[in-house]
């Protein structure tokens, strides 16, 4: 049985017109448009283009939310093995239309997703793993070699092959760090990698630097007395038996604890499940990591309006700066929500 | 310094009624141990198991792993100032039970020990699956607060490999290597020509399970400090910790230090090996500056034109690491780092908790959050059930059909940052 395919395409390589069309709501039509024709000529043997989903770029990019309902739509209807998007070339709104529809369909469905894009595309990053991305000149001249480049690996994602390197198989790397098995032990690699810098020779480090985000600082809080200020730690202090499980290491998650009715984090009650350093002086006073005690004294004392009803922690140790963000976006939207002012953030 | 690493090939291991290595097979006398062990009067059980590779056996929480040897000739034996009264390692000749280890287990705060499989998929992750193991499980008398707890465990251990290690003491070795270096004033008149290289040893100094000894001494109070190869091949450097399994240094892998033995293996052919200097991992700011100050400038008072640096733990050594790789730079010394990284379970995440433009050279030994599944053991030493809190694990690693999952976090040695195993990242 032959693998199915779904094509997305603008309005331009839709053939339904030019800039005066970018606004066109998304529309499926039950066969191979534009680029999916070549495409379907160069899988015929193993699989098909079952439909070609065109959207204008503007429309997508303004109503994200209604043409991505519209396309998730055809896809689940349709259920299609691969779904094949661009090449966008180096058409920032097309790419970032490619990369929306990659992602969400890639992330809420499994599906593979395959789609080609300049190198300085805006849409690359959007992508953020999600879709293949084979690397295509910045204009459609270069459509006659995007094409087979992607229709090798959607046939390869269809049959569930698995996908090699990204220099091997022809596609961007998508940025994900992946743990294998090399013919040399580590300090033998070390040890080779310092005598090619002294010989002047090439050589190729295994972890080119990481880039950090910045974050700019909220305004300073006008009036500290009439102010409500959580208590958030990374130290890893529960409850004692740790209701939520959270993990000692490489947290997956995080949890809230009311301390609305307490002055603070006690030795019987609470205890650090962190993995990273010594427990012992956590666990005989947990105020020492997330230091309840100090603001609850504040807050009688009045140099603060309001200790906020809950504190929040997770374990730091080994956890994954993906899911750092994400535990702040939660948090952060919690206190937010709930008119919190300030966060003293301990960390250890 | 000279130092005669006489290896005895170990192919098999036997519980009995001697300790013996016959035709490369070590007959075990278990009570002997543990009526030695049980002299500590804070060791309330002992238990002592085997597990070879091959075998369908889960070792679980492992503490520390150790490589039974005796010295035959030169001053001392064992691990001076700590299980033996402190003398000088590093030179003299040692007869080693090679491919045997004892590997410690037991629940202590239960966060940081690890797993060892010796067979299938596990097997594959961990350089201790490798070796024929003598697993010792101590229990410790109630009421023995966590300190002293470690301190009971980490003896015990020692005091088991130095006891096994007598079984070699009249063995013939199936092979020798000899290791040997001279002041570097000597080395340097020796080979003019070739750049001269230090090995920086980072070393986790942060509190329970989480220290370095140093001929007995806690890494927490040194500054760092300057040692010939050949010591910490003869057992002056000790794991008195248990940072995240994966790359946690063990006892075994200082007495058998690849990063020292790899540049050894150079020395004299392209590069001049200086020796290692220690540098302990603290927890303050201001300790940070000291130690990374404290080190660039031991690099350059012994006139390194290279230096390797590798890293014990993740996290806040991450900043250690790089500052010491931004000085030594800075300096014009050509710096390689080793170390793993915390990519997080999908491998999107930066790797490191830190960043530096002079850190152009690293090798990785792998993501510590890397998933791994392992399959349903038949017989497991220690417990099982440990896997819910330890470092890599959680509630629910084991399924309905006895699959473990976890992450690389809590393999014993799976990403070692001296680069002891052949894991490393690649950009998919």
């Amino acid at each position: 049985m032959k693998f199915k395919a779904i094509y997305y395409v603008n309005q331009f390589f839709g053939q339904i017109g030019g800039e005066d069309k970018a606004g066109m709501k998304p529309m499926f039509k039950e066969e191979a448009i534009g680029p999916a024709m070549g495409f379907n000529t160069l899988i015929k043997e193993e699989g098909e283009v079952v439909g070609t989903i065109i959207c204008g770029d503007n429309y997508f990019n303004e109503n994200k939310e209604e043409s991505m309902k519209f396309i998730m739509d055809i896809v689940k209807k349709h259920n299609p093995d691969v779904l094949i998007a661009g090449p966008a070339f180096n058409a920032g709104r097309y790419g970032m239309a490619c990369a929306g529809v990659g992602s969400e369909v890639n992330e809420e469905l499994g599906i593979p997703v395959v789609t080609g894009m300049y190198i300085e595309n805006p849409g690359l990053d959007a992508v953020n793993g999600t879709a293949y991305v084979v690397s295509v000149p910045d204009s459609a001249v270069g459509m006659r070699d995007a094409l087979p480049k992607m229709a090798k690996l959607a046939i390869k994602l269809a049959k569930g092959e698995e996908m090699g390197k990204p220099e091997v198989e022809g596609y961007l790397p998508q940025g994900k760090r992946l743990t294998v098995f090399s013919d040399k032990r580590g300090s033998k690699r070390a040890v080779e990698m310092l005598i090619k810098r002294f010989k002047n020779e090439e050589f190729k480090t295994e972890m080119p630097m990481p880039v950090f985000d910045t974050v700019e600082p909220a305004d300073a809080i006008k009036d500290l007395s009439k102010a409500t200020i959580a208590l958030v730690t990374s130290g890893g202090i529960v409850p004692t038996g740790n209701p939520d499980r959270i993990q000692s290491a490489s947290a997956q998650k995080w949890g809230k604890y009311n301390v609305a009715d307490i002055d603070a984090l006690t030795g019987n009650a609470y205890c650090t499940i962190h993995g990273g350093y010594d427990p012992v002086y956590a666990n005989a006073v947990p105020d020492r990591v997330a230091p309840l005690d100090l603001l609850k004294k504040n807050e009688k004392d009045g140099v603060i309006g309001k200790v906020f009803d809950y504190f929040y922690t997770t374990t730091g140790t080994g956890t994954s700066v993906g899911n750092a963000i994400t535990f702040g976006k939660e948090i952060g939207q919690e206190l937010k929500e709930a008119g919190v002012d300030g966060v003293i953030v301990t960390s250890t | 310094m000279k130092l005669e690493l006489r290896k005895i090939h170990i192919k098999d291991l036997a519980m009995g009624n001697e300790m013996s290595v016959k035709n490369g097979t070590l007959t075990i006398d278990k009570e002997a141990i543990i009526e030695v062990l049980k002299d500590d009067v804070n060791v309330k059980d002992v238990k002592i198991d085997i597990a070879k590779p091959g075998d369908k056996t889960r070792i679980i929480p492992v503490k520390d792993v150790i490589e039974p040897r005796v010295k035959i000739e030169g001053e001392g034996n064992g691990f001076p100032g700590v299980s033996t009264a402190v003398t000088q390692a590093g030179s003299g000749k040692v007869n080693i039970l090679d491919g045997a280890a004892v590997v410690t287990i037991g629940d202590i705060v239960g966060f940081q020990e690890g797993v060892v499989d010796m067979w299938g998929e596990g097997a594959k992750w961990t350089p201790f699956s490798k070796t024929y193991n003598i697993v010792i499980d101590i229990s410790v008398i109630d009421g023995l607060d966590p300190h002293t707890h470690e301190a009971t465990v980490r003896m015990a251990g020692l005091k088991a490999a130095e006891l096994i290690g007598q079984a070699g003491k009249d063995v013939e070795p199936d092979e020798v290597k000899t290791y040997e270096m001279g002041s570097i004033f000597e080395e340097a008149e020796k080979y003019p020509n070739l750049p001269k290289v230090a090995y920086v040893e980072m070393l986790i100094s942060q509190g329970l399970l989480h220290d370095g000894y140093i001929y007995g001494v806690n890494s927490q109070l040194i500054l760092p400090t300057l040692l010939h190869p050949n010591e910490e091949l003869d057992g002056a450097v000790i794991s008195g910790n248990c940072v995240a399994a994966c790359d946690k240094i063990t006892t075994y892998q200082h007495q058998n230090n690849s990063s020292i033995l790899d540049l050894y293996e150079m020395h004299g052919k392209e590069i001049n090996f200086l020796g290692v200097i220690l540098t302990p991992e603290l927890t303050t700011l201001a300790g940070k500056f000291r130690t990374c100050d404290y080190t660039a400038k031991l690099c350059k008072s012994l006139g390194a034109e290279g230096v390797i640096v590798s890293e014990e733990g993740y996290g806040n050594p991450d900043s250690d690491l790089l500052m010491i790789c931004k000085r030594l730079e800075e300096s014009g010394i050509k710096t390689v780092l080793i170390t793993d990284e915390c990519s997080g379970r999908d491998g999107m995440s930066q790797p490191l908790a830190d960043t530096t433009k002079e850190a152009i050279a690293v090798i990785s030994t792998g993501n510590v959050s890397h998933v791994v599944k392992l399959d349903k053991a038949d017989k497991v030493l220690g417990n099982q059930a440990a896997i819910a809190t330890l470092a890599g694990g959680w509630e629910g690693s084991i399924d309905e059909n006895g699959v473990l999952s976890c992450e690389l976090n809590a393999v014993i040695g799976a990403t070692s940052e001296i680069g002891y195993h052949n894991l490393t990242v690649e950009l998919y």
